[in-house]
């Protein structure tokens, strides 16, 4: 596939992403398709889901940028404004509501001094509510660039933030951060996930439509 | 209680690795596949199914035997599976693709090869990175061993399947707007008919199925349809996933034989409400079905007889709700998701689940008006008239209509409770802590 218009933006492309978009394009059978894993390589390429990174994304596809911002603004994941270090997503659905998650999003808010839909002036944090995040046995839910943490008491929650501002990990993984803050599960986890998010754009490591083996 | 496993046997029996390759063989993983595609025509597969009776757990309950046979002919033709799991209570699918993606996968390559589809897709819910790395892991294992690709352990079928992430829109899960999204638009549910069978992806014949039914059809190729149809009730066969949470001592995934009754299921497997508290209610089948009370827990746990009891198990999510849930909270809850998560294109919906919320909330927060109970039922009729089960349609798709449930059932069991929540009109804590 040796389309120089698609050429011209992915040689801009760090080599890893070039290679996963250039799969992402042979993987679906009509163009527009790729659409959606190429706004989360493009947002990954540009920190978050940027105006550049959508222009980008149209001449890939040969959409024009405004068809692409209507898919981009359907979708809460495509962040369209930039982002802390760490999103912290509490789910205050009903599951996690009833198991006390409103404590939890209140501590997490007043330990990171960062109110809920924000981002702190340090741009370590930003923290959200959100919607049942598919952990409800294991309420209350917290998700760290989308690694889930189940059974998060309120102390728990803190000690987290403090744990995140003092380690600054580049890579979040779930079994580690459910070892130290986390409490009931939705079940046996069973071995641990040696992959974990490195941003809040779940689409760099290599699991998403791009498909290539490690 | 001891309930048989199907579909978590191998997960039950390998706690650890049951996700990879290697324990999936070992425990008798890929068999299927192998008397599938070497011993078996399509139409035979597909009758297996359909003999087996199973009934598709996404939500829906339609028959998957019978969806297969409405595939049109033309070509290509499309398997998509629906991992977009996002209706709260539902946990469900988040382990069936964490603990067993092999499963999902060999399911999903007998499917393709009894519905003659070149090209399956996998829609993950954005959310569920890890299920999604686990089941590319599963996606890649299977290709490298010759299960996946192109003449398939010999038989000449060739299928290729892609891993599609979505972006955070519960909405997506409808199969509809689950197409748009893959084809790389705003997930708004189509108009049906046409059905996705006739005209689907790319406006081609499309199935498309849960990820926990398609994850049955390994056990059902291996042992017959018969068998999985001789398992529970008559009309609600073979075993099935529940997510049960909330104020419960055990919450978790239960796979169990359907056709027990609710106070064995709430108490018996789940042990119970915590600290001796009384049950006030719960929700038999996620966030879209009306609330169940306890004169109803020596019911039974089927399709038809929760279908008669004017609630649905939809989702297979149950949350359960003790004496010291405020319900005007827990309906908010519930309201603010359908609210939050309305894709827009029907007035009734977009503007109907945005009053409910903002009403519910100022009743919760001590501002509630006398004329409010009113007022929510005129909405709720207007969403969905006469305020029925199964619901009426004015819009679209179902999400409309299912933001009434939780309204409808507060009006209908604690409506005593709602009116006095106004005539105090003081902020009343809604959650327990549980700690
Ligand atoms: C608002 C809405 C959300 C839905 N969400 C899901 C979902 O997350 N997962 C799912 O499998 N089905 C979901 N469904 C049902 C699908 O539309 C479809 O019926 C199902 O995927 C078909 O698979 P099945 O026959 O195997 O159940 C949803 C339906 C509606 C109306
Ligand atoms: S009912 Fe609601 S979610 Fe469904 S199509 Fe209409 S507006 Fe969209
Ligand atoms: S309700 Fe919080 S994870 Fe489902």
């Amino acid at each position: 596939m040796m389309d120089p218009a698609i050429d011209r933006v992915l040689t801009r492309w760090s080599p890893e992403r070039q290679e996963r978009a250039r799969a992402v394009l042979a993987a679906y059978p009509e163009r527009r398709s790729t659409v959606m894993p190429l706004l989360y390589l493009a947002s990954r390429e540009h920190g978050y889901c940027s105006r550049e990174a959508m222009v980008e994304v149209g001449k890939i596809t040969g959409l024009t940028s405004i068809q692409v911002e209507s898919v981009a603004s359907f979708y809460s994941m495509y962040r369209r404004q930039n982002v802390g270090k760490y999103v912290i997503s509490v789910c205050t659905s009903i599951s996690c509501f009833l198991r006390g998650a409103d404590d939890v999003l209140a501590a997490i808010e007043d330990e990171t001094n960062t109110p809920d839909g924000e981002t702190s002036d340090d741009a370590l944090f930003s923290v959200e509510h959100v919607e049942c995040s598919g952990a409800c046995g294991g309420a209350p839910a917290v998700a760290v660039n989308w690694e889930l943490i189940e059974g998060v008491l309120p102390d728990k929650g803190r000690a987290l933030c403090q744990w995140l501002k003092d380690t600054q990990p580049e890579t979040v993984l779930a079994d580690e951060m459910q070892a130290l803050f986390g409490g009931q599960q939705s079940f046996d986890w069973g071995i641990a996930e040696p992959q974990g998010a490195t941003s809040h754009v779940p689409a760099f490591e290599r699991y998403d439509s791009a498909g290539d083996a490690s | 209680m001891s309930q048989p496993h199907i579909l978590t046997r191998h997960m039950v029996a390998n706690r650890t690795d049951s996700n990879t390759l290697a324990s999936y063989e070992q425990s008798g993983g890929y068999s299927a596949l192998r008397k599938g595609l070497n011993s078996m025509t399509p139409e035979q597969i597909r009758a297996e199914v359909k003999a087996s009776n199973i009934r598709g757990r996404g939500g829906a309950g339609f028959p998957t035997g019978v969806k297969w046979g409405f595939l049109a002919p033309a070509e290509p033709r499309y398997l998509v599976v629906n991992g977009d799991e996002s209706e709260p209570g539902t946990f469900k699918d988040r382990q069936l693709l964490e603990r067993d993606p092999h499963q999902l996968v060999e399911g999903i390559i007998i499917s393709a090869f009894a519905l003659n589809c070149a090209k399956a897709f996998i829609y993950i819910r954005g959310e569920y990175p890890k299920p999604a790395r686990r089941v590319q892991r599963a996606i890649d294992e299977a290709r490298a061993a010759g299960y996946l690709g192109d003449n398939i352990l010999g038989s000449g079928f060739s299928l290729d399947i892609t891993l599609h992430l979505g972006a955070g829109a519960y909405i997506c899960g409808e199969e509809t707007a689950l197409l748009n999204s893959l084809e790389g638009r705003r997930g708004e549910p189509r108009l049906k008919p046409p059905f996705p069978a006739v005209e689907g992806l790319y406006a081609k014949p499309t199935i498309v199925n849960n990820v926990e039914t398609l994850s049955n059809v390994p056990w059902i190729v291996n042992n017959g349809g018969a068998a999985y149809a001789a398992i529970g009730p008559e009309r609600s066969a073979g075993t099935r996933m529940f997510s049960l949470s909330g104020h419960v001592n055990n919450p978790g995934n239960y796979e169990i034989v359907m056709g027990l009754t609710w106070r064995e299921f709430i108490y018996d497997l789940g042990g119970g409400v915590p600290d001796g508290r009384e049950l006030k209610c719960w929700i038999p089948g996620g966030a879209s079905a009306p609330w169940f009370t306890p004169d109803l827990l020596d019911t039974l746990v089927t399709i038809d007889d929760v279908g008669q009891n004017g609630s649905m198990l939809g989702s297979g999510a149950v949350v359960v709700m003790d004496e010291t849930t405020n319900v005007v909270h827990a309906a908010h809850r519930l309201v603010r998701f359908f609210a939050h998560e309305s894709c827009g294109q029907c007035t009734p919906c977009r503007e109907g689940t945005t009053w409910l919320e903002r009403v519910l909330w100022r009743i919760g927060h001590g501002m509630g008006r006398p004329e409010d109970i009113d007022l929510l039922l005129d909405v709720c009729d207007n969403i969905s008239p006469g305020l029925r089960w199964p619901p009426a349609m004015t819009t679209i798709c179902p999400l409309g209509p299912s933001a009434t449930a939780p309204v409808n059932s507060i009006m209908t069991h604690f409506r005593p409770e709602v009116e006095a929540m106004i005539a105090a009109n003081e902020l009343v804590q809604g959650g327990v802590s549980i700690g």
